[in-house]
C-alpha cells in the first residue's frame, strides 16, 4: 500500500494550487459570481490547456490516462477557493457517463470537444420526489418513430444554462423507483420543447428547473443501452461524491488555516484567543477531523463518514470565527 | 408544586389567544407563518397593539407600568403568541434598556423614556460590542468625554441588530480610561439623529441586512442621558445581559420550529412514503423534542424562582447555551428534511418580497438561509464558552 502521490501527481497538485491562488482571491471570486454565466471562459480554456478536462479519461477516448485520483487532486485544490467553473457536471458526471457508456460516435462528438474545452454538460436526474434515490425517476421517454419523445420535469440541474448538452435520466419502462427501465439521453441544451428556470444556488453556482414538453431526440441520443442506465449513473454519481468530498477537504484546510491564523492574532482579555484551552481543543478537533477526512476519500465507501466530519469542522469554525463568517459570502 | 394550570390560568390563555387573533394584522401573521422577513412597520403595528393592551412589556412589574404577570402567565403569554404566529417582541427596549431605566434611572428619565417603550413608539438598539471587544466586553474603547453639560462620544459599535431602524441607542462608553476596565464604563442613551452618527450595513452570509456598524464622530450627548452613576455602567451592563440571556433561550420559538420541521417531514417524500415515517429521521425529531421539553421545564423553574427573588441569576447562562444549541439543531434537521431543494438561492423571494415563484416547495428556500443565520446563536449574547465560564465560576465555584 502506498498513499503518497507520484511526481506527476504532485505537479498536478502544484499547478492546481497555483491556479486557485492566482484566480480565486476572494474579491476575484465575487466578480466571477457576478458575471452572467457565473464562470469565466478564460479559466475554462486554461483548464483545457493544462489538460485537466481530459486527465481522468483513457487514452483511447482522447484522454491522458489518469483516473479518480487525478480528479480528486484537482478538486481538493478547487475547494480551497470554491472554484466556480463547472468541472463536476461537465467532466466528472457528463464526461464520466459518456466515457463509460457512449458509442465511439458519441465519444467523438461529445467527449473529444469536451476535453478541448469546447463543450459543456449538465446531468438531469433529480425530480421533486426523488430525494436521494437515483432510481426514483418518472420523466418519461416514449418511442416516437425511430427516436424518442421526452416529457416531464427535472430539478436542481447544475450548469444547465451553460451546457451544450443535457444528459437526461428518463424512464423507458418499469414502475416507480425500479432500477431497471431507466435510460440516458443526450439532449441539446436548446432543444425545442425544453424550458428552463435558472437560479443561483446557496454556494453561488448556477442551476435550473427543466421542463420537457415532448422533446424529440433521435435514436442516436441514447447513451448506453435502453433500460439499463442505472449502473452507469450509480458509478458516475459515486465518482462525483468522491470528487465533492475532495473539494470539501480542500475547503476545510483553507478554513482551518484561516481560523488558526485568526485565533493567533485576535486578542481578548489581553491575550490571543488561541491561548484559551477551550478554543485550543476545538482547533485540535478541527485539525484532526481534517486529517481524518483526507485519505478515506480514496475509498469510495467512506464518503458518508467524511461528510459527517466535514460538518463537525464547519460548525466549530463558525464558532471560532464568530461573526466574521459574514465575510465569506460574496454579495 | 403543581404542574397543571388553574382554571384562571386557562381563562388567561383563552383571553390572550382571543386578543392575538383579533389584533395581530393578518399580513404580519402570514409573513411569520411563511418565514418571510418582517419590516420595521410590521413589528411596530403588532407591538403598538400590544402596547395599547398593556402587554408589550409583559415582563415588567406593575409599578413601572407592566402587567405584573406571574411566571405561569408569562409562560402562557409567550407560548400563545408563538402558536398564533405573532412576531417575536423586539427586546432592545422592552427587555433590555427598559428594565435598566426603571432599576437604575432617575424619575425624570423614567418619565421620559418608559412610556415610549411601553407603547412602542420608539425603536431602540444595543451599543455593546465593538470591533475589538466581543467576549471581553469590558475592554470597550468608545469614549465619552465630559464637556460642560455634554459628553462628546467617539468610537464605534458593531453587530448592532436593526440599528438601521433605530431611533435611539443605549451604549456602553468609557468615561475613565485610567481605572480598571470594568470601573471606567458608563451607560449612556443616545438619540440616533444626533449629528456625527453613521450607520453602515453588514451584509450577512444569507444575504440579509440585519446587523450594522455604528460610528460616533464627536457626537454631543447631554449629561442628562447618563443612566446611573458615571463609571458605574458595568452594573447596568451585567444586569441587562442576564435579562438578555434569559430571553434568547427562545423556547416558544423552538417549539414552533419543531412543529414546522414535522410539517416538512410529513410533506417530503422518500421512496414514496412521508419522510417522517423513516424511523431514523423520526428518532432525530423525537430527540430534539425531548431536549426542547427539558429546556422548557428548566426555564419554568428559573422563572418561578425569579417570581420569589426578582432578578435572574447566573443559571440563565445554562438556558442560553441549551436554547442556542437547540435552535441550531432545528435548522440542521430542517436542511436534512428539505434535501436537494435547499440549494436554490432566491434573494427576491427572501429579501425583497417580490412575487418570484418558489423553486420546489414553498418552505425549501428558507432552510439554508436560516441554517446559516442561526450559526450566530451560540456566539451572540455572550458566546457559549463565556456562558460556561460563568457557570463554572459563579455556580460551581471552580
Amino acid at each position: 500500500m502506498d498513499l503518497s502521490l507520484s511526481d506527476e501527481q504532485k505537479q498536478l497538485q502544484d499547478a492546481a494550487e497555483r491556479f486557485v491562488r492566482d484566480k480565486y482571491a476572494f474579491e476575484n471570486r465575487r466578480k466571477i459570481v457576478a458575471t452572467d454565466r457565473g464562470w469565466l471562459t478564460e479559466n475554462w480554456t486554461q483548464m483545457a490547456e493544462l489538460g485537466w478536462l481530459g486527465m481522468a479519461f483513457k487514452e483511447e477516448d482522447g484522454g491522458y490516462g489518469g483516473g479518480p485520483i487525478e480528479t480528486m487532486i484537482v478538486m481538493e485544490q478547487f475547494g480551497k477557493g470554491l472554484v466556480l467553473e463547472p468541472f463536476l457536471p461537465t467532466v466528472v458526471l457528463g464526461g464520466g457517463m459518456i466515457a463509460a457508456a457512449g458509442s465511439p460516435a458519441q465519444k467523438e462528438a461529445l467527449l473529444a470537444p469536451m476535453i478541448e474545452g469546447k463543450k459543456q454538460f449538465a446531468f438531469a436526474w433529480l425530480e421533486r420526489q426523488s430525494r436521494y434515490n437515483l432510481a426514483d425517476v418518472s420523466l418519461k421517454a416514449t418511442k416516437e418513430g425511430n427516436g424518442w419523445s421526452l416529457s416531464g420535469h427535472k430539478g436542481v440541474v447544475y450548469n444547465a444554462a451553460s451546457a451544450d448538452n443535457i444528459i437526461v435520466l428518463a424512464r423507458t419502462s418499469g414502475g416507480a423507483r425500479e432500477e431497471k427501465g431507466l435510460s440516458l439521453f443526450v439532449v441539446d441544451g436548446k432543444a425545442k420543447g425544453l424550458t428552463r428556470r435558472d437560479y443561483p444556488t446557496q454556494d453561488s453556482l448556477r442551476a435550473s428547473e427543466l421542463t420537457f414538453d415532448k422533446v424529440s431526440v433521435g435514436a442516436d441520443a441514447v447513451l448506453g443501452k435502453v433500460d439499463a442506465a442505472f449502473p452507469v449513473v450509480e458509478e458516475a454519481v459515486d465518482r462525483a461524491i468522491v470528487a465533492l468530498c475532495a473539494e470539501a477537504t480542500g475547503c476545510m484546510d483553507a478554513i482551518n488555516a484561516a481560523t488558526l491564523e485568526y485565533i493567533k492574532t485576535r486578542k481578548q482579555f489581553g491575550v490571543p484567543i488561541g491561548k484559551f484551552q477551550v478554543l485550543q481543543h476545538r482547533m485540535v478537533d478541527c485539525f484532526t477531523n481534517a486529517q481524518e477526512a483526507r485519505w478515506p476519500a480514496r475509498d469510495w465507501k467512506c464518503s458518508a463518514a467524511r461528510s459527517h466530519v466535514i460538518r463537525l469542522v464547519a460548525d466549530a469554525i463558525a464558532l471560532m470565527n464568530g461573526g466574521y463568517l459574514k465575510l465569506l459570502r460574496g454579495r | 408544586m403543581d404542574l397543571a394550570f388553574t382554571a384562571e390560568e386557562q381563562k388567561f390563555a383563552d383571553d390572550v389567544r382571543a386578543f392575538v387573533k383579533a389584533n395581530l394584522p393578518a399580513d404580519v401573521r402570514d409573513k411569520v407563518k411563511n418565514g418571510k422577513h418582517l419590516g420595521r412597520d410590521d413589528y411596530m403595528r403588532w407591538q403598538q397593539a400590544l402596547g395599547k393592551k398593556g402587554w408589550l412589556v409583559y415582563t415588567w412589574p406593575k409599578k413601572h407600568g407592566g402587567p405584573g404577570f406571574t411566571p405561569a402567565q408569562r409562560y402562557i403569554f409567550e407560548n400563545v403568541c408563538a402558536e398564533e404566529y405573532a412576531p417575536g417582541i423586539i427586546p432592545f427596549g422592552t427587555k433590555m434598556v427598559g428594565p435598566v431605566i426603571y432599576t437604575f434611572g432617575n424619575d425624570e428619565q423614567k418619565a421620559k423614556y418608559l412610556p415610549a417603550i411601553r407603547e412602542s413608539t420608539v425603536w431602540w438598539c444595543q451599543g455593546y460590542s465593538e470591533p475589538g471587544s466581543g467576549s471581553d466586553l469590558a475592554s470597550l474603547r468608545t469614549k465619552a468625554e465630559k464637556q460642560g453639560d455634554h459628553y462628546i462620544v467617539n468610537g464605534s459599535k458593531t453587530w448592532t441588530t436593526m440599528g438601521h431602524w433605530a431611533d435611539w441607542i443605549f451604549c456602553l462608553v468609557r468615561t475613565d480610561s485610567k481605572a480598571k476596565p470594568q470601573e471606567g464604563i458608563s451607560f449612556l442613551l443616545i438619540d440616533m439623529k444626533t449629528p456625527g452618527i453613521t450607520v453602515k450595513p453588514i451584509i450577512m452570509m444569507d444575504g440579509g441586512h440585519e446587523v450594522n456598524e455604528v460610528f460616533f464622530d464627536n457626537v454631543k450627548v447631554p449629561v442628562a442621558n447618563l443612566i446611573g452613576k458615571e463609571n458605574e455602567g458595568w452594573t447596568c451592563a451585567k444586569f441587562l445581559l442576564a435579562n438578555e440571556r434569559l430571553g434568547i433561550a427562545a423556547v416558544p420559538q423552538s417549539k414552533r420550529g419543531v412543529e414546522a420541521l414535522k410539517d416538512i417531514a410529513r410533506a417530503e417524500q422518500e421512496d414514496g412514503k412521508p419522510l417522517i415515517e423513516n424511523q431514523g429521521f423520526a428518532e432525530k425529531i423525537a430527540d430534539l423534542e425531548i431536549q426542547v421539553t427539558a429546556l422548557e421545564f428548566t426555564e419554568l423553574r428559573v422563572l418561578s424562582q425569579m417570581a420569589q427573588g426578582g432578578q435572574p441569576g447566573p443559571e440563565v447562562s445554562g438556558l442560553k447555551v441549551r436554547g442556542s444549541e437547540i435552535q441550531q439543531r432545528i435548522t440542521e434537521l430542517t436542511m436534512e428534511a428539505v434535501g436537494e431543494y435547499a440549494a436554490p438561492y432566491l434573494p427576491g423571494l427572501l429579501w425583497q418580497g417580490t412575487n418570484e415563484a418558489p423553486v420546489g416547495p414553498e418552505y425549501a428556500h428558507l432552510a439554508a438561509p436560516r441554517y446559516f443565520n442561526t450559526r450566530k446563536t451560540t456566539i451572540y449574547g455572550g458566546s457559549n464558552e463565556i456562558q460556561k465560564g460563568i457557570i463554572s465560576k459563579m455556580v460551581l465555584g471552580l
